[in-house]
C-alpha cells in the first residue's frame, strides 16, 4: 500500500446517516477475489434498481469521478467485512468524511490507505450543504487534517496511529515483527503461569 | 494500594506485550477462529510469503457459505469455492478445520464455546463483527477485519487501542416471556446503533448473573450492534459448569488452575466505568425492530413511530425506514402480517434458543412457511434428541442443518425480495437478508409467536399455561 500525504479530488454529498457495510457491499459479491476490482459492487443495491439500471440521481451515479464522500454519522457500522473497504478504494475513493465511523470500518480503512476522516456533526452538515447535489473540489491534508471546500475550511480527526500508517503506508506486519523477542517472552510467561490457557490444557493429548 | 480496575482492564493488561507511542497495545490473542470469508486474509499471509505463526490456536470452520440441505450438491460455484479455498488453506496451514461433515460443525460463535475453545481470560479473535459473542464468558473477544486477521496469522497478535469502559447494569428480574434478546435490543433502542461506539460493555447486575450462558451469549453478540468494540461479563459457577468437561477445555489440575485464575476476572466494587448505564428487568417487554438498524425496535405493544413527531433530523431516516419497511406511521406494530420466519445464527441458534420457540410451537401449526437452522451440528443432535425437531416439522417449519444461513443469505438462504420475516437474528439492514428483504429482528419465542398467527404478535399470552 503506498503512503500519501495530500489530496485534491472531488467531492460528493451522500446524505445518509448509518450507512452499513451491508450496504456498502452486498455479501452475495463478497465471493469474488479482490484481483477482479470490487468498485462496481460499492452500494451496489443502494445505487441501483432490481434489473440493476442506475438511479440516475444518486450521488455517486451523477457523479462519478468523485474521489471523497461526505456522509452522515455511524458510516461503516455493521459487519467487520474489509471488502467495504475494497469497494471504496477499488471506486477511486480516497476518503470518507463524516462525524463517526463504525469502529471495525475505520481501522480497517486505515488499512487501506483510504481516510476515515472524523468531523463534528455540525461541521458535516455544513460540508454536505454547501455540496448539495452537485461535486466540488476538495483538498485534503493529512499532516494538518485540514479540508478545504472552496472556501470552507475545516479540521478532521484521526487517530494519531492511523495518520502514521496513511502517511507511510505502512503494514503492521513489518512494525510488528519487530517485537518478535517481546512476543516470545510473553509466550513463554504465558505457558510457565496459564498453561491451562493453551486448548486440550492437562489432556495429556 | 493499586487503583480499582474493571474486568477490562485485567484483560487488557493480562495480554498487552508492548505499547506503542501512539497508544495502541500489541496484544496476545490466544484463540484465532477463521472462517470462508477469511479467504483475502490468507491471500495476504501468501502473498509475503510469511509462515501461520501459531496453528495450534487457530481454527477453521465452514460456516457463512454452509449449504442448510447438505444432501444436495452445492449448485453455486462461487460458493463451492469459497468452501474449497478454506479447505485448501486450512490443510496448507496444518489447522483443525471444522468441516461440513464434522459432527462439531456449526457457526463460529457457536462452536467456539461449545468445544471449549472460548475460556474466560482468553482473547478470541475472528475475522467477524459478531466475536463480542465469546465475551460471555469474560473474555476480550473482537472482531476484526482481513488486513487484522492477516497479521494475526501470521504474528498471533494485534495492536488495539483500548476502549473505554461501559457497564450496562440489568437488576431486578424479567417478566415472562422477555429473554436476552430482549435485553439487548432495549439498551440498543435507548442509546441509538452507534451508542456504545468506542466503549467495551461490561454486563452485571442481578439479571445477568441469572442468565444462563446462551442467554449471555445473545447479549454479548449483540453488543456490536450498538456499537460497541466488544461486550463481557465476569465468569462465575455459571460459565465454570457450562465449560467443564467440553472437548478444547482445560482438565484435571489444569482445570484447577484455571478456575482459580477464573476467580480474579472481575470489575472491583468501587471500579470506575467511563459511562455507567442501568435498565430496570421488569420494564423490558417482549421487542421487536420495525425498521432497517436495530437499535430501531420498540416493545411489541407500541405503535409504529410517526417521523412527524421526530426530533432531531430524525424524520428522514424513520421516513425512510419505514418506505423500506413497508410500514405505516401509528398503527400498532403487532398484527403486522409477515410472509416468512427465520430461527437461527449465532445470535439464536443454540438448544436454549430451540426450546424457546419449540414451547410456543408444540401443538400448534405455523400460518406461514420457515426455516429452523440450529447453530451447530451438536445443538441440531440434542434438539432432535429433545423431539425439538418433530415439533417444528409437525408445525409446519423446515428443519435444516447449520450453518448462518438466513442471517445473511451466503449460502442462497434468501428472503425474496419485498418479504417480510420474521427473524432471531442480528442486522435488520437493507437488503441483509436478501434483495429488497424486510427483517423484523426479535426473540426465538417471539418468531416462533409470529410463526402461530403469521403476524407479528405478543408471545406471552401464547405462553399461558406452558413451561417457557
Ligand atoms: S450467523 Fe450471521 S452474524 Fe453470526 S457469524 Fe453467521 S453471518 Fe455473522
Amino acid at each position: 500500500m503506498a503512503g500519501w500525504t495530500e489530496h485534491t479530488g472531488y467531492a460528493v454529498a451522500l446524505p445518509l446517516q448509518n450507512v452499513d457495510t451491508d450496504q456498502l457491499i452486498p455479501a452475495r459479491f463478497m465471493s469474488n477475489p479482490r484481483s477482479e476490482g470490487y468498485g462496481r459492487f460499492l452500494l451496489h443495491d443502494l445505487r441501483r434498481d432490481t434489473e440493476g439500471i442506475e438511479h440516475p440521481d444518486f450521488p455517486l451515479n451523477r457523479h462519478q469521478n468523485a474521489s471523497v464522500l461526505v456522509t452522515g454519522q455511524n458510516f461503516g457500522c455493521g459487519s467487520s467485512r474489509e471488502a467495504a473497504v475494497y469497494a471504496l478504494v477499488d471506486a477511486g475513493i480516497q476518503a470518507v468524511i463524516a462525524p463517526s465511523f463504525g469502529d471495525i470500518f475505520a481501522g480497517n480503512a486505515a488499512n487501506n490507505g483510504l481516510l476515515p476522516a472524523q468531523v463534528s456533526e455540525k461541521t458535516a452538515a455544513k460540508l454536505i450543504d454547501a455540496l448539495g447535489s452537485t461535486s466540488s473540489q476538495i483538498h485534503l491534508q493529512l499532516e494538518t487534517g485540514r479540508i478545504d471546500l472552496e472556501e470552507l475550511n475545516f479540521a478532521f480527526d484521526l487517530e494519531p496511529s492511523w495518520r502514521t500508517k496513511l502517511i507511510n503506508g505502512w503494514d503492521d506486519i513489518d512494525l510488528t515483527l519487530q517485537h518478535l523477542p517481546d512476543i516470545a517472552r510473553h509466550k513463554e510467561r504465558q505457558i510457565r503461569d496459564h498453561s491451562w490457557a493453551w486448548p486440550k490444557a492437562g489432556q495429556g493429548q | 494500594m493499586s487503583p480499582p480496575r474493571t474486568l477490562l482492564d485485567r484483560l487488557w493488561a493480562a495480554h498487552e506485550i508492548v505499547q506503542h507511542a501512539d497508544g495502541k497495545s500489541l496484544l496476545w490473542v490466544d484463540r484465532h477462529l477463521v472462517h470462508e470469508g477469511s479467504h483475502h486474509a490468507f491471500s495476504k499471509l501468501k502473498a509475503r510469503r510469511a509462515k501461520l505463526a501459531e496453528p495450534d490456536l487457530t481454527f477453521a470452520v465452514v460456516d457463512h457459505y454452509a449449504p442448510t440441505r447438505r444432501q444436495n450438491r452445492i449448485a453455486d460455484p462461487q460458493i463451492a469455492r469459497m468452501i474449497e479455498t478454506l479447505r485448501s488453506n486450512a490443510e496448507e496451514y496444518d489447522i483443525r478445520l471444522f468441516d461440513l461433515d464434522d459432527p462439531e460443525q456449526g457457526i463460529v460463535h457457536v462452536i467456539g464455546p461449545e468445544q471449549g475453545l472460548t475460556l474466560p481470560g482468553l482473547l478470541v479473535n475472528c475475522g467477524d463483527s459478531h466475536t463480542s459473542t465469546h465475551g460471555a464468558f469474560g473474555a476480550l473477544a473482537f472482531g476484526i477485519g482481513a488486513t487484522e486477521v492477516a497479521h494475526v496469522l501470521a504474528t498471533q497478535t494485534i495492536w488495539q487501542t483500548k476502549p473505554a469502559s461501559m457497564r450496562i447494569q440489568v437488576e431486578g428480574s424479567l417478566g415472562p416471556g422477555v429473554s436476552a434478546k430482549d435485553i439487548a435490543l432495549n439498551w440498543i433502542a435507548q442509546l441509538g446503533s452507534g451508542g456504545a461506539k468506542g466503549h467495551a460493555i461490561e454486563y452485571a447486575g442481578s439479571v445477568i448473573r441469572n442468565l444462563s450462558m446462551e442467554g449471555r451469549m445473545t447479549l454479548c453478540n449483540l453488543s456490536i450492534e450498538g456499537g460497541a468494540r466488544m461486550g463481557m461479563i465476569a465468569p462465575d459457577e455459571t460459565t465454570a459448569s457450562y465449560l467443564k468437561g467440553r472437548v478444547f477445555a482445560p482438565q484435571g489440575s489444569a482445570w484447577d488452575a484455571a478456575v482459580e485464575a477464573w476467580a480474579e476476572l472481575r470489575s472491583d466494587h468501587d471500579a470506575e466505568f467511563d459511562t455507567d448505564f442501568r435498565i430496570d428487568g421488569a420494564e423490558i417487554a417482549p421487542t421487536v425492530t420495525w425498521g432497517i438498524s436495530p437499535d430501531q425496535a420498540l416493545p411489541v405493544t407500541a405503535t409504529i413511530p410517526d417521523p412527524a413527531s421526530q426530533v432531531n433530523g430524525k424524520a428522514q431516516t424513520v421516513r425512510d425506514a419505514l418506505d423500506y419497511m413497508g410500514l405505516s406511521a401509528g398503527r400498532p406494530i403487532e398484527g403486522t402480517p409477515v410472509d416468512q420466519v427465520f430461527v437461527g445464527s449465532c445470535t439464536n441458534g443454540r438448544i436454549e434458543d430451540l426450546r424457546a420457540a419449540a414451547a410456543v410451537l408444540a401443538g400448534r401449526k405455523a400460518k406461514v412457511p420457515g426455516l429452523v437452522s440450529p447453530g451447530s451440528t451438536l445443538v441440531k443432535a440434542r434438539a432432535e434428541q429433545e423431539g425439538l425437531d418433530q415439533i417444528f416439522i409437525e408445525a409446519g417449519l423446515d428443519w435444516v442443518a447449520s450453518g448462518c444461513s438466513m442471517c445473511v443469505g451466503m449460502n442462497g438462504d434468501l428472503v425474496p425480495p419485498g418479504k417480510r420475516c420474521a427473524s432471531s437474528t442480528n442486522r435488520n439492514f437493507r437488503g441483509r437478508q436478501g434483495p429488497g428483504a424486510r427483517t423484523h429482528l426479535m426473540s426465538p419465542a417471539m418468531v416462533a409467536a409470529a410463526a402461530v398467527t403469521g403476524t407479528i404478535t405478543d408471545v406471552r399470552p401464547l405462553l399461558k399455561g406452558r413451561a417457557a
